[in-house]
Parts: structure tokens; C-alpha cells; sequence
């Protein structure tokens, strides 16, 4: 069995997730606290990938990466990126893709904490940023560990999105749940079951750390 | 010394309110907003500390504009040099109590402070716990503490004893008299008891529908000096009775209730759930040790 595609997989899961993890908080942040008339807008665009098909998505970013069209063309000619049949752009598709996954625990993690612990670091001369990241993260860990590995697992369950912009170029674009779809119309049933049964075992074993830890079973074990 | 004038249309409870608040509170005066829930207290008090604008207005604290709607000046709420206590106590679950402190630290600033409150507050031995294994008192005392450690020249307290049983009440109220006089601070409080507010303020501020609608210095306001009075306690009627000749209230003081006699045109007056005044002038009461 070739281990590439599962470690690409892996990999793009790590990275997407790290990124996300930086864009998502500013984003949760100000949709938990904003009263701005855009914020339904934006709330919106956020949750489109929950229910928009993948390939739609995929369509789209295809067309808007290609370097014959302007935005792409821009990209390659003075940046030289290159976002289709790329790495790099599965990483771009995977944080838009999974980024509902990321905002909205965050999101929910902050609105339910009292406006008061706010108020009252504002009310000691805090900064908007010092009170975010001492005291109102700090206090949402479980939603912040929700949010990272429901990114995690979702960027590892993705297709759609990567077989439109990244195709099934192996060592590149070419992850695990592409490599399944390749053995099983290769009729390689044997490998195929192989990916899919090592996807299933971590994916179940990551949610069920998660419920655990969430569910202060780790706690209690270790009194 | 504030002086406070805002406008604010706010949406409360049954349909919106205008709230229309203006006064003044010299330095070093402990002053308490009294109002029934809703009335606007608490709104007035998060204007001054910046967590909620005015529509229209000014405030100026010591010389200083924090908020002009002309000038468009708005502080924010860090640069609003104020102490707030918060009816939930706002502690950081994250933090023992003795980071909570710290947190309150401004730049630069020395930490004996904090050592200093925690011997003052008697919160030596809680220093390593974290606010939710605190009971209700404590918490109250942690959050005192924490308020005064950036050293604040007003201290803003939010019914800040209210969910709090007698005992430990008093106790706390001989802790705010002592900050209030110790840190020679300008004091805001808002409560709904008037035990509490006789004991611990000079002024008092009473709130209706957005507005102030009377004001005073707290003996005048609560009538207290009309009656020369040998003894007297603020209780609450829970019953009138009629008799043959005469009424029977009962009334409800501190965890006691006391039955008193009134005559009939005078108990016409009184209702069920008034706060009244309970005082013997002609005879001398009897004390005796419990």
C-alpha cells in the first residue's frame, strides 16, 4: 500500500486546521459581539459550505484560480502562484471549506460566556485583545477543542472540493479519500479498504478523545 | 466630583423607555440609586462606566470629559479610571483568586497592592482557589478586592449584595464603609434595601421610569430625622389584621417579625409589602441579653 496520500491528507488536515484556527478567532469574535447590520451577511457566507454542494464550491474557486481568468492570472503573473493542481490550493479551498466548522463552536463558545467578564476587563484598562486571549478564550477551551477537531476531521473527509481544484496528481493533490475513489474504479478493492479502514479507525478515535475530554472523563480518570 | 446628564431611549420590559438622568455627586460621597427593577439604575451606572452610550449627554468625572455627544467624545471604558463590582461578580473562572488580582494590575504597577487587599479582605486563604469553589460572600470579597486594585477614585457597585443571606450582608457592608473611608473614594451604589442604604450611604438617588424623581440626603429622604426616636427599624408589612377596635400589622424586620398595634385610620394607609418604619419614642425599650 502507498502511504502518500494518507500523509498528504494529514498534512493538509494540520495545515488547514493551524490556519483556520487564526483566521476563524478574529472572525467568531466579532460575529459573538458585533451588532453591525453585515453581520447576518457574513454570519451567511461563513455557513454557505455547510449546505452548498462541495462541487460548487470547487467549481467556482476553479474558475476563479484559473490562471487564464483575471484574479488567477494576477496570482500567477505577479505573486507566480499557482493554485490549481496544487497543494497550495487545496489548503485555500480546505480553510473555506471547513470554515464554518471553526467559527461557529467558537462563536457559540463566546456569546454564552456573561458580557460582564468583558465589561470588567475593559472596566481594569484591558485591551480588546489582552481580554480575548486571557480571558474570554481561556474560558471556551472545550468549544476551542470542538472547533479545531471538527475542522481536523472534515478537512480529512473532504472530496468534492479537492478532486475539482486539485484533481489526482500523486504526492500533490492526490489524498486519501481520492486515493480510494482511484482504487475502487481500479477495482483494487483490497487497497481501497485499507485507506478506508485506517480513516475510519482515526477519525473515530480523534471525535471520541474529543466527547471524552469535553465530557471531563480525562479529568476524571486522572483523580 | 461627576456631574452626569444622558438621555438614553432604551427598550425594557413592556415597551421602551426614555431615560432622562441628571445629577451630581461630590468627591468622597457614598451615594445609592434606589428605584424599583427596571427603573433605570443600573443602565445610568453602565453609561458612566462606558459599557452603554448615551443617545445625548455629558458626563464629566473630576474635570475630565468622558462623554460629550456635542464634542463627540466617547472614553472608552479602559480609559474611565472607575472601580465596577458586578452583580454576578464577573470573576474569571480561569484564574485563582490571587490571578484575578494580579490581572487588575495596570502597567508597571507595584504588586504589594495586592498583598496588601488580600490581608485586608481576609482572603489569605483563598488565594489559590478558583472562583467556583468560592461561596457567595467570598466571591463578593474577591471582587471587591479586585476592583480596587487598579486603585480607582470611584468605586460603581451594582447590587453587589443582593444575592447574598443577612449575615453575611452586614458583614460586607462593614467592608464596603472601610474601603469607601480607607481608600477615600467617591462610592455608587444601587440597592433595593433600605436598611442597606441607611447604613452606608450619605445620598440617596431615587429612580422612576428613567428619571430621578427624588433625591436627598438619606436621613431626610427616608424621613429619619422628623422622628427623634429612641429606637427604630425599617421592616416590611407581611400582614394587617383587624380587630374589634384597632389593627394588628405584623412586620417583617431582619429575620424577626414583630406584631404592632395601629389604629384603623392609620392602617387604612398601609398595604401589604410596604416598607415602613418601626419606632418607640414615649417609652424606653427594654433590652435584654440574648
Amino acid at each position: 500500500m502507498d502511504w502518500e496520500p494518507l500523509v498528504l491528507t494529514f498534512k493538509l488536515a494540520l495545515i488547514t486546521t493551524a490556519i483556520l484556527l487564526v483566521v476563524a478567532i478574529p472572525i467568531a469574535n466579532w460575529l459573538a459581539h458585533s451588532r453591525s447590520k453585515l453581520k447576518p451577511v457574513v454570519e451567511t457566507l461563513v455557513s454557505m459550505p455547510l449546505v452548498l454542494p462541495p462541487t460548487v464550491l470547487g467549481f467556482y474557486m476553479l474558475v476563479a484560480f484559473s490562471p487564464e481568468n483575471a484574479f488567477g492570472g494576477w496570482l500567477n503573473q505577479h505573486l507566480g502562484i499557482k493554485l490549481i493542481f496544487s497543494f497550495g490550493g487545496l489548503v485555500v479551498a480546505s480553510v473555506i471549506y471547513s470554515l464554518p466548522f471553526m467559527v461557529q463552536p467558537i462563536q457559540a463558545g463566546l456569546s454564552s460566556l456573561a458580557t460582564t467578564l468583558r465589561e470588567a476587563s475593559y472596566s481594569m484598562g484591558k485591551s480588546k485583545i489582552t481580554t480575548l486571549f486571557k480571558v474570554l478564550l481561556p474560558n471556551i477551551k472545550p468549544s476551542l477543542l470542538t472547533g479545531v477537531v471538527l475542522s481536523f476531521a472534515h478537512t480529512v473527509g473532504e472530496f468534492g472540493v479537492v478532486l475539482m481544484i486539485g484533481g489526482n496528481m500523486p504526492g500533490k493533490t492526490k489524498v486519501a479519500s481520492i486515493a480510494i475513489y482511484d482504487e475502487v474504479e481500479a477495482l483494487n478493492y483490497g487497497a481501497a479498504n485499507s485507506y478506508s479502514l485506517i480513516l475510519f479507525a482515526i477519525t473515530f478515535a480523534i471525535l471520541l478523545l474529543v466527547y471524552m475530554a469535553n465530557g471531563g472523563y480525562l479529568k476524571r480518570l486522572n483523580r | 466630583m461627576i456631574s452626569l446628564d444622558v438621555h438614553k431611549k432604551l427598550g425594557s420590559e413592556g415597551g421602551c423607555m426614555s431615560l432622562d438622568v441628571q445629577l451630581s455627586v461630590d468627591k468622597r460621597q457614598f451615594v445609592s440609586f434606589y428605584g424599583e427593577s427596571g427603573a433605570g439604575k443600573t443602565s445610568t451606572l453602565r453609561m458612566l462606566g462606558g459599557m452603554l452610550k448615551p443617545d445625548s449627554g455629558r458626563i464629566v468625572v473630576n474635570g475630565e470629559t468622558w462623554f460629550d455627544s456635542e464634542k463627540r467624545i466617547n472614553l472608552r471604558p479602559q480609559q474611565r479610571k472607575l472601580g465596577y463590582v458586578f452583580q454576578d461578580y464577573a470573576l474569571f473562572p480561569n484564574m485563582t483568586v490571587e490571578q484575578n488580582l494580579e490581572f487588575a494590575l495596570f502597567k508597571n504597577q507595584d504588586k504589594k497592592v495586592i498583598h496588601e487587599l488580600i490581608d485586608f479582605m481576609a482572603l489569605g486563604e483563598l488565594r489559590y482557589r478558583k472562583p467556583e469553589s468560592l461561596s457567595g460572600g467570598q466571591k463578593q470579597r474577591v471582587a471587591l478586592a479586585r476592583a480596587m486594585v487598579p486603585r480607582p477614585d470611584i468605586l460603581v457597585l451594582d447590587e453587589p449584595l443582593s444575592a447574598l443571606d443577612v449575615r453575611m450582608r452586614t458583614k460586607l457592608q462593614e467592608y464596603l464603609l472601610l474601603i469607601h473611608k480607607e481608600f477615600k473614594l467617591t462610592t455608587l451604589l444601587v440597592s433595593h434595601d433600605i436598611g442597606e442604604i441607611v447604613r452606608l450611604s450619605d445620598m440617596v438617588f431615587e429612580l422612576h421610569n428613567g428619571q430621578v424623581v427624588r433625591k436627598g440626603a438619606t436621613d431626610e429622604f427616608f424621613g429619619l430625622n422628623k422622628t427623634s426616636a429612641k429606637f427604630r427599624f425599617s421592616g416590611e408589612v407581611l400582614k394587617i389584621q383587624q380587630e374589634d377596635v384597632f389593627n394588628v400589622v405584623s412586620v417583617l424586620i431582619g429575620n424577626d417579625i414583630i406584631r404592632v398595634v395601629v389604629d384603623p385610620n392609620e392602617a387604612n394607609n398601609l398595604r401589604v409589602g410596604d416598607r415602613v418604619l418601626v419606632a418607640s419614642k414615649a417609652f424606653n425599650p427594654i433590652v435584654q441579653k440574648l
